[in-house]
């Protein structure tokens, strides 16, 4: 059923989490909901961080966000599966990336929403640029991201 | 013609998004389309000497014996850092 239930969105704008959680949280269905948001924190890598630019890959962000979304489904039983990232120049605290999962029971979700993120951070095409005390460096991967991912691989 | 897109620093150090190159029998995998660019000058071939480069053929990451053909979308960028 359902895979034309993803929805997976890029986009400059900030996102509202009340918003997106009525928009999956109507199917009673679902017993849980499960909701990550990440966000511009102040510092990394020992650096303070004043603002984040996000820059993606088009079409190609789209496309792996769907394949991630339909390798959760094809995981676990989910219902609604919601991936927002944002794109651009974001200030400290603002919101970055946003997924929210809906299923009969709360493993599932708990599990999927984790999914997501992990194969995200590590397989979607975005880069960030941080500014700050230090000037403007790109982020460099972090190998603790990919060994969080490689542990769903084993699964 | 392949149409070359460039990623996050590398767009940066190399000073553009993109290019397109005529397609030849150097230009017939990844790696070969790299070695070709890389031949540029000493900022290319830096650039695209790094360890960790990534390629995507046609919007898809791939290794670096993948086929590429005139027509295709091929783009360097160097590990993903979203979320």
């Amino acid at each position: 059923m359902a895979t034309e239930l993803n929805a997976v969105r890029v986009q400059t704008e900030d996102f509202s989490v009340s918003d997106e959680y009525a928009l999956i949280a109507g199917d009673n269905s679902d017993g849980a909901v499960v909701t990550f948001v990440g966000k511009v924190r102040d510092f990394n890598d020992g650096s303070t961080v004043s603002d984040l630019t996000l820059e993606h890959y088009p079409g190609m962000t789209e496309a792996v966000l769907n394949q991630i979304a339909l390798e959760a489904r094809e995981r676990w039983p989910l219902n609604n599966v919601t991936i927002i990232h944002r794109v651009g120049t974001m200030a400290l605290g603002e919101q970055i990336v946003f997924i929210g999962v809906t299923s009969a029971h709360r493993k599932a979700a708990f599990a999927a929403c984790e999914f997501l993120i992990d194969f995200l951070k590590t397989k979607a095409p975005f880069w960030k640029l941080e500014a700050g005390d230090k000037g403007a460096n790109w982020v460099e991967a972090k190998d603790a991201d990919d060994q969080a991912a490689n542990m769903w691989e084993k699964q | 013609m392949i149409n070359v897109l460039f990623f996050a620093q590398v767009r940066e150090l190399l000073g553009q998004s993109k290019l397109a190159v005529e397609a030849s029998e150097s230009t017939v995998t990844a790696a070969g389309l790299r070695a070709q660019l890389a031949e540029k000058d000493d900022k290319w071939a830096k650039v695209l000497a790094a360890d960790k480069l990534l390629v995507a053929v046609n919007q898809t990451i791939s290794s670096w014996d993948t086929p590429v053909e005139d027509g295709d979308e091929v783009a360097f960028f160097p590990p993903v850092t979203g979320g």
